[in-house]
């Protein structure tokens, strides 16, 4: 029983996870804290006649020459790629168009790596530290040399075709220089990348690091540039959904791509993306990488607001006949101008519109314009309406508000309830589970072993057909069209009951409205009051929740979009009360 | 109507003042300073959503397993054991233990759970992390006990006897001594077992003596398992009861003398009513002398005066010589009878009957005065109101009687105006002894009026029948 001679086994004890072995007398090893005996044994190849120790002493040296995993050599960023490579897979399989991934999203990621000073440029990061002169004479780099030229005319939406060479096949072509990372093996600290170390380190305020929510900013970058049907909420859902490989997107690299220690850090992840926080990314990517202006946003596309205003109308079950009104409201706000809707990254002050959140906060605003909510008028409408359906059986059905709320309440409820048990119930961990230190490798993938066997036997004790099926990814979360007795679909309904004939044109009944704020923050924030829940009406609340639930966004975000809407609706009510100081929050409108 | 925008007239509402204020100084509202609040409270880190997940998780099982949903806690337990991969350490090694405890009654009530189930479960927690190790084991053995599997119960506890940890905590080394002793008393189930044996078998008979051989061995066995543990203060009633019981069967009188006056007066043992039960039953067995009984259901007496060995302890205290034991006696009986179970002994109330009048015969006025007085305000309405008075005459007439019978002695002297309370008692003191069912047909026939009222008939009645 030898301490000494168990140095070597440097891994955790399963039991009790202290690192301090000793050889029993059949050689193997015991752990000294717990008396737990491993099946491992110390390797004798011959007892017969050498004697022990001098056996002990050559495994010892062989042992501790061995690595702790060898795979490829690869570097961080082409994690990145591969991620990214996988996202674009995915929506092409969601139904965007195959020009995304190779001509646009590749084309972002290659002007990344050369704004990032990682490749595509005279002196890449990886080199200018330790082994410049290695990048003159390096074989595949020469492919490459011509590119940075190529990419210096990247303009509209026609990219350059980077030659031959397509993304899947990330591991055979290697744009840096291979660099034997022998420092990892000294060092503690190690990945499995050639630069996970390093690159976790790199504090260079000038570059924005590639992590895993800023691939989404990429995905969206590349969808707003196609001008594709798909908004952030969307994008985020389908993250959510599992669609979009995100959360452990670490587990498809190839099987020689080994990943641990700093690694785990930059790839591993424990949190849904979060629509304000990928949003503030998509704009700092985007000037970072010094984008031109975006493709016009013009009203035959899906982000415009009249598009994507029709799109919530159904989803919500609102009638059909609201659309003139939201577009109204577009019209009157002007925020369905091609220059207010087109993203421009160079321009003063880079921001790009919310359009989903946007549209729905006009619809909000011309809810507010019909029925007021101010948990009093609506209801009242409600009677008149129900009172009219009741006598006319045969006409269109009036919009009846309270049904609405009745209906949507259920809906949204039992949607709710769902989505919250189907988060309870959702596995983080990946089937390739991430260690710090090659020490803590067997105990890791011993949890994880355990973790397995354990679902294994309460799975068994399941309902054989699993609740929750993986829905087939769409962009409406409801569907109305079924003529369901409890499900009633509104998308017919008249609006006759709020609406009367003024001169040529319709106008609304109710002639009263009150802003959600009135004032904005003039200091540098450009923070719009906050939405405090309790002091608005109950009505008001949940049509907020109900639409913050659909786009996955606090409601906050939500109400202060209204705001903004309004804003803009009521801009001589703002500009008379700034004058006036007034402070007033219904205002009567014709 | 796209003008709607235009005429927007001040409005005429009086909320000038409900406005929401910003800059005010009273309403100040930092939302960055909320977030950083928020933060702090969560020890500087975001909660990650993976937490969310879990603790969400945690709140459905729950949830599930109050409502007898085991289906549905299955499932969710599927995604909790994710939590043993935790990235937070002090959380994930919180987690077997409560992944054991939720898993654990999950197996045990889930309509497709086999033993065999539980059993690969409480193997695989088992060797998650070192420090659970006994206690599954041990919990694991009592639920093989209950699913009468003794023998596997048996194998695992041994197993789990012999398992070594390094430094041994302190926790652990009970739970040692605990699972030994839970051996110990599978042990002591087979030796009774045998026992019964042995006592049909005819002592002649040859495989007598073999058995008792056996028998014996077991016995050994046993007492090194368990006088491990009952050295440890706690509560140990199963483990003490065989153990003295084996002990007293090979004739070690002495030595169970000893672990049960061990058991019932070392002072670093909880209080156990029991512990002295044990003991008197013991001494009760051996015949030992009055005083020795006394003492230790004075004990007894003073932790749970409402025990059933009370009744058997007043008529000890009444056949004693000594005035303050007789005194104790009244004493006990009122005791018993304070306690809301009690309230329809009949023995107790017969005793109460005779000892009261006894003790009132042996002109102890004082005694009863001062039992009563503490008592004098609830005992009316707690025992002797009218509602009592009706349903135990309906349900238990002899009781009812005991009860008129005590109540008549305890109130009458309030319902006979004029007379002095010392006459009163005196009266009583000098009455012969009356026939249950006379006092019986009385109460029935006054069964409409109160307590009181009967009392004081049956004051009233006692006076014309026996002037």
């Amino acid at each position: 029983m030898d301490l000494e001679e168990a140095n070597e086994f440097k891994e955790r004890c399963t039991q009790c996870a202290a690192v301090s072995w000793g050889l029993t007398d059949e050689g193997k090893y015991y752990c000294t804290s717990c008396h737990n005996v491993t099946e491992r044994s110390k390797e004798v190849i011959n007892t017969g006649a050498i004697p022990n120790t001098k056996i002990q002493a050559i495994n010892r040296g062989l042992k501790r020459k061995r690595k702790p995993e060898k795979g490829w050599d690869w570097y961080v960023c082409e994690g990145f790629q591969h991620i990214l490579c996988q996202q674009a897979e995915a929506l092409q399989t969601l139904g965007v168009g195959p020009e995304l991934k190779d001509e646009v999203l590749h084309n972002f990621w290659k002007r990344y790596l050369q704004k990032s000073k990682q490749a595509y440029c005279k002196n890449p990061v990886y080199t200018s530290r330790k082994q410049a002169t290695v990048l003159e004479d390096s074989p595949s780099h020469s492919d490459w040399d011509s590119e940075p030229e190529l990419l210096s005319d990247f303009s509209g939406p026609s990219f350059v075709e980077s030659g031959a060479e397509s993304q899947p096949d990330v591991h055979t072509k290697k744009p840096f220089p291979t660099i034997k990372a022998s420092q990892s093996e000294t060092t503690s600290v190690c990945s499995g990348s050639l630069d996970g170390v390093e690159y976790s380190l790199r504090k260079d305020k000038e570059i924005v690091k590639m992590t895993v929510p800023r691939t989404l900013a990429f995905c969206y970058l590349s969808l707003l540039w196609q001008r594709e049907t798909m908004t952030l909420s969307d994008l985020l859902r389908f993250v959510e959904e599992d669609h979009i490989p995100y959360i452990n997107a670490f587990q498809h690299f190839p099987e020689e791509m080994k990943l641990y220690g700093r690694d785990k850090g930059i790839f591993a992840i424990e949190s849904w993306p979060n629509y304000e926080d990928i949003y503030k990314k998509v704009i700092e990517m985007a000037t970072f990488l010094d984008l031109p202006r975006f493709p016009d946003i013009t009203e035959d596309c899906y982000l415009h607001p009249n598009i994507l205003c029709m799109k919530y109308l159904m989803e919500v079950n609102l009638p059909v006949e609201m659309h003139d009104l939201t577009c109204q409201v577009v019209k009157v706000t002007g925020i369905g101008e091609v220059d207010f809707l087109t993203f421009d990254p160079i321009a003063k002050k880079a921001k790009t519109v919310k359009y989903d959140v946007q549209a729905v906060a006009v619809i909000i605003a011309a809810l507010k314009l019909l029925f007021l909510l101010d948990d009093n008028l609506e209801w009242s409408l409600s009677n008149v309406a129900e009172k009219y359906n009741e006598g006319n059986k045969e006409d269109k059905p009036w919009f009846d508000f309270r049904k609405w709320y009745q209906v949507m309440k259920r809906a949204i409820d039992e949607k709710k309830q769902k989505w919250e048990e189907a988060r309870a119930k959702y596995l983080w961990k990946s089937e390739k589970p991430l260690y710090h230190s090659s020490i803590d490798r067997s105990v890791v993938y011993k949890r994880r072993e355990m973790v397995v066997s354990l679902q294994k036997q309460f799975s068994a004790l399941t309902d054989s057909t699993p609740s929750v099926e993986k829905r087939s990814p769409s962009s409406f979360q409801f569907n109305w069209t079924a003529e369901d007795s409890d499900r009633t679909c509104f998308h017919g309904h008249s609006l006759e009951g709020v609406l009367k004939q003024k001169g040529q044109s319709l106008t609304t009944k109710n002639s009263l409205y009150w802003l959600s704020t009135q004032k904005f923050c003039r200091s540098y924030c450009k923070h719009v009051t906050t939405y405090e829940e309790s002091n608005f009406s109950l009505s008001y609340q949940f049509v907020i929740n109900l639409f913050s639930f659909l786009l996955r966004t606090k409601p906050s975000l939500l109400h202060e979009e209204v705001s903004l809407v309004e804003r803009r609706l009521f801009k001589t009510k703002y500009i008379t009360t700034k004058k006036k100081s007034s402070r007033s929050r219904k205002v009567r409108k014709s | 109507m796209s003008d709607f925008s235009e005429e927007l007239i001040r409005p005429t509402t009086e909320d000038e003042q409900a406005e929401p204020c910003v800059s005010s100084g009273t309403g100040m509202y930092f939302p960055w300073l909320q977030k950083r609040i928020e933060t702090v409270a969560t020890g500087g880190k975001q909660e990650k959503d993976f937490g969310q997940t879990t603790s969400a998780c945690f709140g459905f099982i729950r949830e599930a397993l109050l409502k007898h949903q085991w289906q549905k806690a299955a499932e969710y337990m599927c995604s909790y054991l994710q939590i043993l991969e935790d990235s937070d350490s002090n959380k994930r090694q919180l987690a077997p233990e409560i992944i054991w405890r939720l898993g654990s009654e999950i197996l045990y009530y889930h309509p497709n759970s086999s033993v065999e189930t539980f059993n690969t479960f409480a193997d695989r927690m088992k060797n998650i992390g070192v420090m659970n190790y006994l206690k599954i084991s041990l919990q694991h053995a009592l639920y093989l006990l209950h699913h009468g599997l003794l023998e596997d119960a048996n194998r695992n506890l041994s197993q789990a006897e012999t398992w070594r940890y390094g430094e041994k905590s302190s926790s652990q080394e009970v739970l040692i001594n605990l699972i030994q002793a839970y051996k110990g008393l599978l042990q002591y189930y087979t030796w009774s077992k045998k026992k019964t044996e042995l006592s049909q078998l005819d002592e002649d008979d040859y495989a007598y003596n073999s058995a008792s051989q056996t028998m014996l061995s077991h016995s050994w066995k046993t007492s090194i398992n368990l006088c491990a543990l009952i050295q440890i203060p706690g509560v140990w009633d199963p483990f003490v009861k065989s153990y003295v019981e084996m002990l007293e069967f090979y004739g070690d009188r002495e030595g169970a003398r000893e672990v049960l006056t061990n058991y019932a007066y070392d002072e670093k043992f909880p209080s156990n009513p029991n512990a002295h039960v044990y003991l008197y039953s013991f001494l009760k067995r051996e015949k030992a002398p009055r005083e020795k009984l006394l003492s230790v259901l004075k004990i007894l007496f003073q932790i749970v005066p409402s025990h059933k060995l009370m009744l058997e302890f007043h008529r000890l205290l009444r056949k004693s010589e000594k005035e303050e034991h007789r005194k104790l006696a009244l004493e006990v009986l009122f005791g018993v009878l304070d306690f809301a179970g009690c309230t329809r002994n009949i023995t107790a109330w017969k005793y109460l009957a005779k000892y009261l009048r006894q003790t009132l015969m042996g002109s102890h006025l004082a005694w009863v005065q001062e039992q009563w007085n503490s008592r004098k305000n609830w005992w009316p309405g707690f025992h002797f109101s009218y509602f009592w008075a009706k349903n135990d005459w309906k349900d238990d007439k002899a009781l009812a009687c005991e009860k008129a019978l005590v109540a008549g002695m305890l109130l009458g002297k309030s319902c006979s105006p004029g007379a002095t309370e010392e006459a009163q008692w005196g009266r009583f003191a000098q009455k012969p002894k009356q026939p249950s069912w006379n006092i019986g047909r009385v109460f029935v026939t006054r069964c409409g009026s109160w307590w009181s009222n009967c009392s004081s008939e049956l004051c009233g009645l006692e006076h014309a029948c026996w002037p």
